[in-house]
């Protein structure tokens, strides 16, 4: 076992993991976000649940941040020993002659992704932990959806928000099908995975999109 | 055709090397690579200058002697052929034609375009075979039937030269593909299964203690393989591995 933990391929089945996990809550969060804009009062029930539900904040939640930690720091743990194993470059390297431009740059992608969750995390868990534990508020079932809306009033926030998700679309593109590839699952069912991935490196980060462009256009006038 | 070559030099392992321009003239389209790296070699001798080292043996695509990054591209920007079975008239004449060594820390340069690809033999030494007791009650290989799905995807595993393209084409130098063939080639075989744990265990190892990168699944491997050597082999190493290691 001590051997596992210090092998390439453990560290890509380590990654693999983290992703998929992180790519399965992604579906989760989008379910909610999109009650946003179809069932408001949906959505500000699910947020209430998801805010004060003791084994979501205090089980699940810490899983989640420990699963993006864990998928952040092997990436880049990833990153600086391939760079170690071609010290001397290439003059000239046709990358793009056999890889996809996904496939090369996940560490652009996944820094950008990471970068946007910095802003996500100040922008609703952090308000969230004061709003709760610091300045102590009382329970309010009906705020979720005002605050949302509100956050998306600003055009470079929501800018940002399109911008990070066009690069998630692209993190996905690649990494959900690479994932099943380093677990060792390469068969019959690989075209439809990679079919699958597609499918959903587009539409779950467009329907972010979406949502982020319906409340900025769509701003709560009181 | 007329072409301009522009060619790493490097004295020995130790110095540091520079891209020298070569122009060269009369070059046939149907002169393989090497061919055309004979001809400026010869001119280089007539000249009184030291000649272009690089690896070459059998010059048929069988060895995986030759390894030569063309234009960015191992073994040129042909597939499913080695350099030596690269012919001229994929270039055009006029054409500028960078050649430099395979890049990867675990496959230093000794010379020019001369590079040391041991870090494959010893790989190959720690499992890449099978323990067959040959005191004259050795069992007839044809008298054990095998599927013929996994005849066939072993023999297409063995056959794997080791050239090192996969690791040369790789953005992060990684020597999976290579590893992955050999421990294939017996994992699929009954005569290989019997030493399969401790094979796919030692051979990974000393993949990793090589200095090799980790593998993305880019797939620049598989492109650039002039075996065609498949990614499947990968998730099946990949597969081998995590069993021996979760059994203990």
């Amino acid at each position: 076992m001590s051997g596992l933990i210090k092998s390439s391929i453990a560290r890509k089945v380590v990654m693999a993991l983290s992703g998929l996990f992180l790519v399965f809550f992604l579906a989760q969060h989008f379910t909610i976000n999109v009650t946003s804009v179809l069932a408001p009062e949906t959505f500000n029930e699910w947020s209430h649940f998801m805010g004060y539900n003791g084994l979501v904040q205090f089980v699940l939640q810490p899983i989640l941040i420990a699963g993006v930690i864990v998928h952040f720091v092997m990436g880049i743990v990833l990153e600086l020993q391939n760079n170690k194993a071609r010290a001397i470059k290439y003059k000239k390297y046709s990358g793009g002659a056999n890889a996809s431009w996904m496939s090369r740059n996940m560490i652009i992608t996944g820094l950008v992704v990471l970068a946007f969750l910095g802003l996500h995390f100040y922008d609703f868990w952090i308000h969230e932990m004061d709003y709760k534990y610091i300045s102590v508020n009382p329970e309010n079932p009906t705020r979720y959806l005002e605050e949302t809306v509100h956050k998306f009033e600003p055009v470079w926030r929501t800018a940002l928000y399109v911008v990070s998700f066009v690069l998630l679309a692209l993190h996905l593109w690649h990494g959900f099908a690479s994932s099943f590839q380093s677990m060792g699952v390469n068969n019959k069912y690989t075209p439809a995975i990679q079919t699958f991935t597609k499918i959903y490196a587009v539409a779950i980060p467009a329907g972010f999109i979406f949502i982020a462009l319906y409340h900025h256009f769509n701003p709560i006038t009181q | 055709m007329k072409l301009n070559l522009k060619i790493w030099r490097q004295k020995n392992a130790k110095s540091k090397g520079e891209m020298k321009d070569y122009p060269i003239n009369g070059i046939e389209g149907d002169m393989s690579f090497l061919e055309m790296l004979d001809v400026l070699n010869e001119e280089l001798i007539n000249k009184g200058e030291e000649p272009v080292q690089f690896d070459h043996d059998c010059r048929e695509g069988i060895c995986g002697s030759c390894s030569l990054q063309i234009n960015g591209e191992p073994h040129g920007p042909d597939r499913l052929v080695t350099t030596c079975q690269l012919h001229m008239r994929k270039f055009n004449d006029g054409d500028t034609i960078v050649i430099e060594p395979f890049r990867a820390t675990a496959f230093p340069v000794i010379k020019d375009l001369v590079i040391d690809r041991s870090a494959f033999d010893r790989i190959q030494q720690v499992g890449g075979y099978i323990s067959v007791n040959t005191s004259g009650n050795t069992v007839d290989a044809n008298a054990t039937p095998i599927e013929k799905e996994n005849a066939d995807d072993s023999f297409y595993a063995a056959t794997c030269i080791g050239c090192g393209a996969c690791v040369a084409a790789c953005k992060n130098a990684s020597a999976m593909l290579f590893t992955s063939a050999k421990v294939s080639q017996f994992a699929l075989l009954p005569q290989g299964r019997v030493e399969a744990t401790e094979r796919v265990q030692s051979m990974v190892r000393q993949m990793d203690l090589e200095g090799f990168g980790n593998c993305t699944n880019t797939g620049a491997c598989e492109v650039e393989c002039p075996k065609g050597i498949s990614l499947e082999n990968i998730a099946r190493m990949n597969r081998e591995y995590l069993s021996a290691n979760l059994k203990g």
